[in-house]
């Protein structure tokens, strides 16, 4: 049975006569990158406020690493980066992770060992001794992602963590996320880069005016692939073989276009269509990026946020 | 709950050390000091080279000195406002307070840990202030008015009662409305413990009474007034020889009035940051 560290039923925000999240419920599985994704005011971020006790929820309940939302002493064991990660700016970057340390409740000497760990890793010992007031943008990302993982947590939050980041500070924050997966903590990952979010996610759930509409499974479930052949004269027999491969299929002007599930139909469609005499001219096969999902799961009717 | 609320506080205490504030307070708290000594040291002299009598010296001293507490509770009124006047509020509206209220401490300890921090840097201030004055009176041969244990303690209780003021309002309030808001409570406590003066001196007992409603609104007046009536030898207060000899001296029971209204501001803070959305 799959262990979950994040479980919300009916989970419900509004401001006023506002409503941003209408009824959030979803759970994340231990050890799983979870990516949420929708559009600016799907209410993305107010759900993660949520669950991390920072906005109290009009209705509906949840459970963050078994314990009910907001529980202190699950947050011991959580990590969160912001979006726009901010701290007092006459800190220097050790002093960031010292503090934050004390306030996870760890011991001096664990402290100490485990700030230095994180600076390292995220390429910021040379300028560990500089206030924060000094950092570029793309090391203040890195200097709030090394706090949220002080305290070795079991769930780290990462909301945007690549904002203001460069390639190779992307590429950093995609080994971390990997590091952590390969570690056994969990990740909910709050993101806009659709690309990252492929990259390093195992499951996505769309959100859409704060309800989560639609869930993809990045690992094990069938994808989708969107295969395309040029063939020539062709017979309605052939073209209903095809049809028991994969779905979809449409025929017009010598090509057709249908939809696989697994990469292995690929030789099979080919033999079944030299193995019936008829020419094929092309194959094309492209998986169904996560940019496709988003658009077809969202709707027509979407508008830049 | 202690090792979070020290926590909070050592931050906030290293945060006044670091962002230059009390290197700017004391550096204006020494160039007031400067000054009065100055002046005070030349009214001292000329008061030698006359022939005045020595009570008549001495009253004027006292006034000398008491003057200079005046001007110490009124700086420190302002510090009391405007040092923690953006410590919740500005942290909210920064993003800061997400990350710090996202780790494993109580909401309760952070208002806490920060009104401890201010409560101690405002003593500090106050004590050096008001040490500086009585040390120059001391030099000067004014000597120390009476009752200086009881005066700078009501100073320091109104000082903290403006100091969680400021720290409630910033719960709710963004940072210039909650100084707008203080200030303004303050000024409402100001104004009318000057009509109560005034009614007093005048026999209205309306003005008196509204006065008197003033300072329960917002005691801070009432603790300076209680204050300057402790720290004059008896016969200034009954010739009321000074601006600073109240015609209508405070209850004692407006400290505990004080002390009441301080511990209810702060339950509030807790009670309002605990509900606040970040």
């Amino acid at each position: 049975m799959t262990e979950f560290v994040i479980e919300t039923r009916g989970l419900r925000k509004e401001f006023g006569s506002k409503t941003a999240v209408a009824g959030l419920s979803l759970s994340v599985g231990r050890g799983e990158v979870f990516g949420f994704l929708g559009p600016n005011g799907a209410g993305k971020t107010t759900s993660l406020k949520m669950l991390l006790g920072l906005v109290e929820p009009t209705a509906g309940a949840g459970t963050v690493l078994g314990a009910p939302i907001g529980d202190r002493t699950a947050r011991a064991k959580v990590g969160f980066l912001p979006e726009h990660f901010r701290f007092h700016d006459w800190l220097s970057g050790r002093e960031l992770l010292h503090f934050h340390g004390r306030l996870y409740g760890m011991k001096a000497t664990e402290i100490r060992t485990r700030a230095e760990e994180l600076l390292a890793r995220v390429d910021l010992q040379d300028a560990a001794h500089r206030p924060l007031r000094e950092y570029s943008k793309g090391m203040l990302q890195r200097a709030g992602l090394a706090q949220a993982l002080m305290n070795h947590p079991a769930l780290v939050f990462l909301d945007e963590p690549t904002s203001g980041l460069d390639p190779i500070g992307r590429l950093l924050v995609r080994d971390i996320i990997r590091e952590l997966r390969a570690q056994g903590t969990s990740v909910f990952l709050n993101s806009h880069l659709l690309g990252e979010v492929e990259a390093t996610c195992d499951r996505v759930v769309f959100v859409k005016q704060g309800v989560a509409i639609h869930e993809l499974d990045l690992l094990g479930a069938p994808q989708t692939i969107a295969v395309e052949l040029e063939l020539g004269e062709t017979g309605s027999e052939t073209l209903a073989a095809l049809e028991r491969l994969g779905r979809g299929l449409e025929h017009a002007r010598g090509v057709v276009r249908m939809q696989v599930d697994t990469e292995e139909v690929l030789p099979e469609l080919a033999r079944l269509v030299v193995e019936r005499g008829v020419k094929l001219y092309r194959m094309s096969a492209k998986r169904k990026s996560l940019e496709q999902w988003f658009f077809e799961v969202m709707g027509e009717d979407q508008r830049p946020g | 709950m202690t090792l979070g609320i020290l926590t909070i506080a050592g931050l906030t205490l290293h945060e006044a050390a670091r962002r230059r504030i009390l290197t700017a307070a004391f550096v204006c708290g020494a160039a007031f000091l400067a000054l009065y000594a100055t002046g005070a040291h030349f009214m001292a002299r000329d008061f030698a080279r006359h022939e005045t009598s020595l009570i008549e010296r001495h009253m004027f001293m006292t006034f000398l000195t008491l003057a200079g507490l005046y001007a110490v509770n009124f700086l420190t009124v302002m510090t009391a406002v405007l040092l923690p006047v953006d410590t919740l509020s500005g942290e909210i509206a920064s993003g800061v307070m997400q990350t710090l209220v996202s780790k494993p401490i109580r909401r309760a300890e952070i208002v806490l840990g920060k009104w401890l921090a201010h409560v101690v840097l405002i003593a500090a201030y106050l004590t050096l202030m008001a040490g500086g004055v009585l040390t120059i009176a001391q030099v000067i041969g004014s000597g120390i008015p009476p009752h200086v244990t009881i005066g700078i303690p009501l100073m320091l209780l109104e000082g903290t009662v403006l100091v969680t003021l400021s720290i409630a309002g910033g719960t709710r309030l963004s940072t210039v409305t909650n100084g707008v808001f203080v200030f303004g409570l303050y000024g409402l406590a100001f104004i009318g413990s000057w009509v109560e003066q005034i009614g007093t001196l005048a026999g209205n007992d309306t003005a008196r009474y509204v006065g008197t409603i003033a300072s329960l609104i917002m005691p801070t007046e009432a603790m300076w007034q209680l204050a300057a009536h402790h720290m004059q030898p008896a016969i200034m207060r009954d010739l009321a020889a000074t601006p600073f000899s109240p015609a209508s001296v405070p209850s004692p029971a407006m400290v505990v009035w004080a002390a009441a209204y301080a511990a209810v501001a702060l339950l509030v803070a807790v009670l309002s940051f605990r509900k606040r959305g970040l």
